[in-house]
């Protein structure tokens, strides 16, 4: 059984009708561990040696946020900074990290046709995720399509509630290790897969 | 209102305003300040004042039992129960061994065994006004040699019931007949009903100030005239000291217990404020009618014997002390300053000399002379102070400079200088020095000086506000000055000279309130820090996480009510000057406190701020 560990932030989680569900869903569920960034550190004063010793305990990462101004909220950003150091993570010698599973979880105000070339955004979540992608790479780590949930603002209860079964299916699926990674990466989001394959 | 009044006042305002700020200047401390205006106003030099200082004094003592309830007020029974074995066992001592060493000289000298028991019974007294005032301007109130000077004052305080009750006794058994014009309610009473009475007064006065004072300053209070309350307070001292007077027992002692009393209840900061003006300005005229009643005609007849009696006293006094001192385990600098600051002979004792006089226990001419005594004893003591102080202790005790290491100063001297290491000071020290800043600390109590240099911290023992001592502590050099002083004046004096002397130091200071932070803000001080400020956000902070709040939220919010509550204090300082009436530091803050709270309903920023917020949000078509 595979180890999950979300590392989710969301500086403004009470007011989030979405993310409150998505983790609600999945309390509970074996393996998977929700390590909450903001709430952890409310003063951006990341415990590097905390967040490393999590990591290695665990197979999955996920970085579960709000897609903000086509990006991550700062504290994600600041986590990667700090903890993915040099020679740990990455380097020569920084095999910390190495063939651990890691993606994107996010929730987009937009819906998915306005991420489109030629859409109000211009470009698609998957381009605005590549620094995410390659920091991945870098770090050896085994990158998959993201999770995304669309037009969280248009989203009927219904609709968010079914959301929120895909999610707790995914993990499933990962802790049960009925993932391969090869057969995820034809899809453009993680949900696709979750759709089209009933396994 | 006489003419007469109004050009006494006027001289003795004068010699006040005059003296005391030239003696601050001179670093002697404003009792010496007023005795020296006293002397110079008095009738051996300016004859400003005549015999009527004698009168002027009777009446300024009055201020002695304004500070005795002032002193009470502060004290709130528990604590009197805590030091209870301090002051009996430092005060026994005391008053005991003086009063027998003092008994047994002047019997030697052929003083007649009752005058001498009674002499040496108003020796030992030492003068609360001048100590308490003293140590307070120094700021070494909170120091070990501050507890225990305010221990053995107490004491004396104390004694003085008994004393006045047991004079008459000694007169009984002279045979003369004492004078009648003392009659108060005790005189011809058995001695077993003297007691007697004693204790209902001391009884009478905690009860009517339970059941008595509250309930009438309730009364008073909710009239809401502010000078209603001021005439109540004053009612209640006067009224506590005249009632004492009457049955013939200490009126400062019945004040002390209306304060102890009173202090546990919710008038207590108001009584405070209301009586510390008239507190201030009768002890001042009591120091000044003490320097103007110097009988220096006395002195000049006699002046070897009143020499050697005020040699005396104060070698016998001190001694004493300083044998008290060790036994508490005072070190050396703080025993030293123990011993001689109440080495001189307090202002009951004009009282006792004055009953004694009467009584015929003494003759007049010995009963002039021990008044003299007294009186150049208050002069010389804050003197010795001095001397002490800049040239004992510096020389004898904990050094004013450290022994540096040579590296140390070579090297350039440290770059942060904090004045006052106490609980505020410390935690930065610490800091700097966790951070791998080494400060150079400024320090005036002795024992903490000798613990910070065993642990290897740079420390400068003294009055920080002494331009030498800043001086040898590097600030010519130095970047920046921390002033971490308890007490605001002495850290707001501090300031003023730093700025003026060292112009090169970045000044940040610790307000204690935010009254004082106004006053730094008036001086045209930048970086101030207001202790109260980030501990108790930082509580309300962690009050709304208990309360289920996310902790970044809760976070925020405090950072912006911090910024919030540093920019309404800019604004607030200036505005402040606009109310034109004196007001009271408390009540200040009690009108601060409801501007404050008005002010945040309308604009303080809070956790419904907009950030991250979307629902306005319209997703492009």
């Amino acid at each position: 059984m595979k180890k999950i560990l979300i590392l989710f932030a969301h500086p403004r989680f009470e007011k989030s009708r979405a993310n409150r569900m998505l983790l609600a869903n999945i309390e509970g569920l074996p393996g998977v561990a929700l390590n909450d960034l903001y709430e952890h550190y409310p003063d951006f004063n990341i415990d590097v040696e905390r967040e490393k010793t999590l990591l290695s305990g665990h197979d999955v990462v996920i970085w579960h946020y709000p897609f903000y101004m086509y990006s991550a909220p700062a504290m994600i950003k600041q986590w990667v900074d700090q903890v993915l150091e040099y020679g740990w993570a990455h380097g020569e010698a920084g095999n910390a990290l190495k063939d651990k599973l890691i993606f994107n979880t996010l929730t987009a105000g937009g819906t998915r046709q306005v991420y489109l070339p030629d859409a109000h955004n211009h470009f698609t979540i998957r381009q605005f995720l590549l620094p995410f992608e390659q920091t991945a790479n870098l770090c050896k780590m085994i990158y998959l399509p993201p999770f995304v949930v669309h037009g969280t603002h248009l989203l009927t209860d219904e609709a968010l509630a079914e959301y929120a079964r895909l999610y707790r299916l995914l993990l499933t699926r990962l802790s049960n290790d009925e993932l391969h990674p090869e057969t995820v990466r034809q899809y453009e989001y993680l949900n696709d897969w979750l759709l089209t394959d009933k396994e | 209102m006489s003419s007469s009044f109004l050009h006494d006042a006027l001289i003795y305002l004068a010699a006040a305003v005059v003296f005391v700020p030239i003696a601050k200047k001179m670093g002697m401390g404003s009792v010496l300040g007023y005795l020296i205006g006293g002397i110079i106003i008095g009738p051996f030099f300016f004859n400003f004042v005549g015999e009527e200082g004698k009168d002027i004094m009777h009446f300024a003592e009055f201020g002695v039992v304004m500070m005795l309830f002032l002193i009470g007020l502060e004290l709130e029974p528990a604590t009197f129960w805590r030091m209870r074995k301090l002051i009996l066992g430092t005060g026994i001592m005391q008053m005991g061994a003086t009063t027998l060493l003092c008994f047994g000289a002047l019997s030697l000298i052929g003083f007649t065994w009752q005058a001498a028991l009674a002499c040496g019974l108003a020796l030992a007294m030492s003068s609360t006004a001048i100590v308490m005032q003293t140590l307070r301007e120094k700021g070494l109130s909170k120091t070990e040699a501050g507890k225990s000077s305010f221990a053995v004052l107490l004491f004396q305080d104390i004694s003085v019931i008994p004393i006045l009750a047991l004079l008459p006794l000694l007169a009984l058994s002279t045979m003369s007949e004492p004078s009648t014009e003392r009659a108060t309610f005790l005189t011809g009473l058995p001695g077993w009903a003297q007691t007697l009475t004693l204790l209902i007064a001391a009884n009478a006065i905690v009860l009517s100030g339970r059941f008595v004072f509250v309930p009438f300053l309730r009364f008073i209070a909710r009239i809401r005239l502010r000078e209603l309350f001021t005439a109540a307070a004053l009612m209640i001292v006067i009224g506590t000291a005249y009632l004492m007077i009457l049955v013939g027992l200490s009126p400062a002692l019945g004040a002390f217990l209306a304060g102890v009393v009173l202090a546990t209840s919710e008038f207590r900061h108001e009584l405070e404020s209301d009586i510390e003006p008239f507190k201030g300005l009768l002890l001042g005229l009591f120091f000044i009618a003490v320097g103007a009643s110097i009988n220096f005609k006395l002195i000049v007849e006699n002046p070897w014997q009143i020499m050697a009696l005020v040699s005396g006293v104060i070698v016998v006094k001190f001694f004493v002390l300083y044998a008290t001192g060790k036994i508490s385990r005072l070190s050396f600098d703080q025993n030293m300053i123990f011993s001689l600051g109440l080495g001189q002979i307090g202002e009951f004792a004009f009282v006792l000399f004055a009953f004694i006089t009467q009584l015929n226990i003494l003759s007049a001419k010995w009963g002039d002379m021990m008044m003299g005594a007294t009186a150049i004893s208050m002069t010389v003591t804050p003197l010795l102070m001095l001397i002490n102080e800049r040239l004992i202790l510096p020389r004898f005790g904990t050094k004013e400079t450290p022994e540096v290491k040579e590296s140390d100063f070579i090297h350039g001297e440290h770059p942060v200088i904090i004045a006052g290491f106490g609980h505020f000071g410390s935690t930065i020290g610490r800091f700097l020095r966790a951070s791998g800043i080494n400060a150079t600390i400024l320090d005036n109590d002795s024992d903490r000086v000798e613990l910070l240099r065993k642990m290897g911290f740079t420390v400068f023992y003294g009055d920080a506000t002494r331009l030498d001592i800043l001086k040898s502590a590097g600030a010519d050099n130095a970047r920046i000055l921390i002033a971490a002083i308890d007490s605001p004046e002495i850290n707001f004096d501090l300031i003023e000279k730093t700025k003026k002397e060292f112009p090169n130091l970045a000044v940040m200071v610790r307000a204690k309130s935010r009254i004082d932070a106004y006053d730094l803000i008036d001086a045209g001080v930048e970086n101030i820090y207001r202790e109260s400020l980030d501990t108790s956000v930082h509580l309300g902070v962690d009050a709304l996480i208990l309360l289920g709040f996310r902790k970044y939220t809760a976070t925020r919010a405090g950072q912006n009510f911090i910024k919030y509550d540093e920019k309404a204090l800019r604004i607030l300082a200036a505005h402040r000057h606009d109310q034109s009436s004196y007001i009271f530091k408390t009540r200040e803050q009690i009108s601060l406190q409801e501007e404050l709270l008005t002010n945040d309903r309308e604009v303080v920023p809070n956790i419904h701020d907009h950030a991250w917020e979307r629902d306005d949000y319209n997703p492009p078509k």
